[in-house]
């Protein structure tokens, strides 16, 4: 893969001026990327690898090393979904209100990174809950800022690629963190301190590089100057077509369960998936981290919207392959490619989706408004699939959900058809400013 | 700053951060190879006194070479030199002619297994588990295997709290998770969606007990099972961890009496089956064990030990409320009490 490097950010007016550049002089196929996108990507994969080094040991932590019981370690888990929804919102409200991007997304990061401070210091379930809280509320702050400076950074037509890129290095981290959490403790079986200190350098570092090299894009100083910086108009996160894409979202997000349910429902039926069941969110990561460039390219290229919706098929294809009668093994590596497939067509794209759906001052809180959708409904979808599992069973279960989204696809999609065409979309995008 | 300054000293900051790390990687490293060879704290001996009589099969928590090891001492001598053998368990259970051992397989990837070995430590049959392992009981025929472990996986936000319990026949095959089995609350079918079951304790070949837990309302319920019904009959609450007494007229378990969620403090007590009379006993510390009856009157429990990490004590405590608690085995978790016919 090629990426050259630009000079971004892009104003409108030079935009077209340099896309013939880019036309004359980047062969065919060679797409370019800022450098900020790339060093964010770079950031977000440090972060990554700092956070889910923790996570993965922490059920191992908690239970052999603090002796803990493991009920502890769900309650746990649990309080990762209501803080990171709600502070998200703050998030990219403060960033759009502030017009300091950078700098809010730098609280959020630096605020993960003092955490891990706290795990190297104290032991015991107190210290560790406000350590976790403090990582996902730090996460919940950054996420809509950073989306935000990559649209502020990137060329707007190919807003999803950029994405893309940044997913990509994003997934990378969580990749890497895992097995390097696991190397310190196969080399040094009670050595989490190790963990810890490795999870505080890859976060410092992080926070440093975003500190010193990501630019503070301040969409708005020319109006501050002026003095007439206009409130946030919250409607207009919620209007038009907007309100489609919250409304997409929304109804999708009740359809998707989780991959934790599909690996149970692996697990259950196959001794392959079962042994490599607390792994196998890895295989995911990696999965997703190979499509999030093409998908991200191919919603630049025949609409993101589209792209949004389809890739829901790939939801589809992992909640049938886990029921359907076939080779265990084949079933168990085809579910994590569809389920990567389907976060990388999603995740980066709804993001380039909102992004160019909203006007420049609003759109931090409009990118946090669609994921906060999405993390809420996905929720609701989770809580009310276990209610169904225990119902009708597992697999009956999986089926139903399955029957309703293949209903569910087609209808968002007739929801969204004003969006669907890149050519559409570009019209709406003139319509709403 | 230029750019390019900028860049070098986030590269000099970022080597100076990983060479950390790494020296306090090379300290732990260093420091556990002693740990490793040193002597055991504890007197030791070879593997082959695991196949002698009477005996209590644990595993060995005493710093040093054989730590995590399975290791027995007899019965009338529980602080005597202990036998020390080549499996490492976290979890194991023992009859007279076999034991069965769960284990974290530590690698690039950890696994976690649960292996069925003949008294020697001849492997007979093994299958993995999906999470953390809990607890491991085998019936005393030795026919019957359970295993309890916890189900880790990384997107647990949206699972909750979850254990899988399944029993296992000796040739490796499974009658399935208990979750998937017919539960039966106060005489009526019911299936509330977020149950759980944990510790298993055998009756005969057919019949146990165990514990069912709600994990949203908290309740806990003692259940009775049958596998040739397919059924868990509940019998009383707040019964976590049972284990039943050698002559089966009571249960031994933890019940909790304070707190809650992760704060939550077990205290053991004692369910007379024919009376459903429950008694507290006298331990104040919070236990987190299935408990082990040494005989009709004295069981058998692990703690962590206050001064050092990993390591443990089996402690024993008299039902008769005639005693306080005493250490048992030093250095020893996970107790099974081994009596030859």
């Amino acid at each position: 893969m090629y990426i050259s490097l630009t000079n971004s950010p892009v104003s409108k007016e030079k935009r077209d001026a340099k896309k013939q550049d880019a036309g004359r002089n980047a062969p065919r196929g060679v797409r370019t990327v800022s450098s900020t996108v790339l060093t964010l990507g770079l950031v977000s994969m440090l972060t990554d690898i700092s956070s889910e080094s923790v996570s993965a040991i922490l059920p191992l932590y908690i239970t052999g090393f603090l002796g803990l019981s493991t009920i502890a370690f769900g309650v746990l888990d649990g309080l990762y979904q209501g803080t990171s929804a709600l502070v998200r919102i703050a998030g990219g409200y403060a960033s759009d209100r502030l017009d300091q991007p950078k700098w809010v997304a730098f609280v959020g990061y630096a605020l993960a990174a003092v955490a891990r401070v706290g795990l190297l210091l104290w032991s015991g379930f107190a210290a560790l809950t406000a350590v976790i809280t403090a990582d996902r509320i730090g996460k919940g702050i950054r996420t809509a800022p950073r989306d935000a400076l990559i649209t502020a950074t990137s060329d707007p037509d190919h807003l999803a690629g950029s994405f893309g890129v940044h997913r990509m290095l994003d997934n990378i981290g969580a990749a890497i963190g895992p097995f390097l959490a696991f190397l310190i403790l196969l080399i040094v079986p009670d050595g989490f301190h190790i963990v810890f200190a490795a999870s505080l350098a890859f976060a410092g570092i992080g926070v440093l590089i975003l500190g010193l090299i990501v630019p503070n894009v301040r969409t708005r100083r020319a109006e501050i100057a002026a003095g007439t910086r206009t409130r946030i108009d919250w409607r207009s996160v919620t209007r038009g077509r907007m309100r489609r894409v919250l409304a997409a979202a929304g109804i999708l997000g009740l359809v998707t369960i989780g991959d934790g349910f599909v690996y149970l429902v692996l697990q259950a039926r196959s001794d392959f998936a079962a042994l490599w069941f607390p792994l196998l969110y890895v295989g995911t990561n990696v999965a997703f981290l190979a499509f999030a460039i093409p998908l991200g390219r191919l919603a630049d290229r025949v609409g993101r919207a589209r792209v949004f919706v389809w890739s829901h098929v790939g939801l589809l294809g992992a909640y049938v392959l886990a029921v359907l009668p076939m080779e265990d093994i084949a079933a168990t590596i085809l579910c994590l490619v569809f389920l990567g497939a389907f976060y990388a067509g999603t995740d980066g794209v709804l993001s380039a989706l909102t992004a160019q759906l909203t006007s420049v001052e609003s759109r931090g809180t409009a990118i946090a408004t669609a994921q906060t959708v999405v993390a809420v409904t996905r929720f609701v979808s989770a809580a009310g699939f276990g209610v169904l599992w225990y119902a009708v069973g597992r697999e009956p279960a999986m089926i139903i959900v399955a029957i309703v989204l293949v209903v569910a696809i087609p209808l968002v999609a007739v929801l969204l058809r004003p969006l669907l065409s890149p050519e559409r979309a570009d019209a709406a995008k003139v319509e709403a400013s | 700053m230029s750019t390019r300054a900028k860049w070098l000293l986030i590269a000099v900051l970022s080597v100076l951060a990983l060479g950390s790390t790494g020296a306090v990687g090379a300290v732990a490293w260093q420091q556990y190879q002693q740990r490793l060879a040193a002597p055991s704290d504890v007197s030791t001996t070879g593997a082959d006194a695991v196949t002698a009589a009477d005996r209590i099969v644990f595993r060995n928590t005493a710093s040093g070479e054989g730590y995590g090891h399975v290791a027995s001492v007899p019965i009338d001598d529980p602080t005597s030199t202990r036998a020390v053998s080549d499996v490492a368990c976290d979890r194991v259970d023992a009859t007279a002619d076999e034991f069965s051992c769960l284990r974290i397989v530590r690698g690039i990837t950890p696994t976690y297994t649960a292996t069925f070995y003949t008294a020697d430590a001849v492997e007979t049959a093994a299958w993995p588990l999906p999470g953390i392992p809990s607890r491991t009981r085998i019936s005393s025929d030795g026919t019957l295997i359970a295993t309890t472990s916890f189900v880790t996986g990384h997107s647990y936000a949206t699972i909750g709290f979850s254990t899988e319990t399944k029993i296992h026949t000796r040739d490796g095959s499974d009658f399935g998770n208990l979750e998937d089995w017919t539960l039966i609350i106060d005489g009526a079918d019911s299936a509330p969606v977020d149950r759980n079951y944990w510790g298993v304790t055998f009756v005969d070949d057919d019949t146990f007990y165990a514990t069912a837990g709600m994990t949203t309302e908290g309740i806990t319920y003692l259940v009775r099972g049958s596998i040739s019904e397919r059924t868990l009959t509940t019998l009383a609450e707040n019964v976590e961890c049972p284990s039943l007494s050698p002559d089966g007229t009571r249960i031994a378990f933890k019940r909790a009496t304070g707190g809650s969620g992760p704060t939550v403090h077990w205290t053991p007590a004692v369910y007379d089956i024919t009376t459903g009379e429950v008694s507290l006993l006298p331990e104040s510390r919070n236990i987190d064990d299935q408990i082990e009856w040494l005989d009709d009157k004295t069981i058998l429990y692990g703690m962590p030990r206050e001064d050092a990490v990993g390591d443990y004590d089996v402690w024993s405590l008299e039902t008769d409320d005639s005693g306080e608690p005493e250490v048992f085995i030093e250095h020893a978790w996970s107790p099974s009490v081994v009596r030859v016919p």
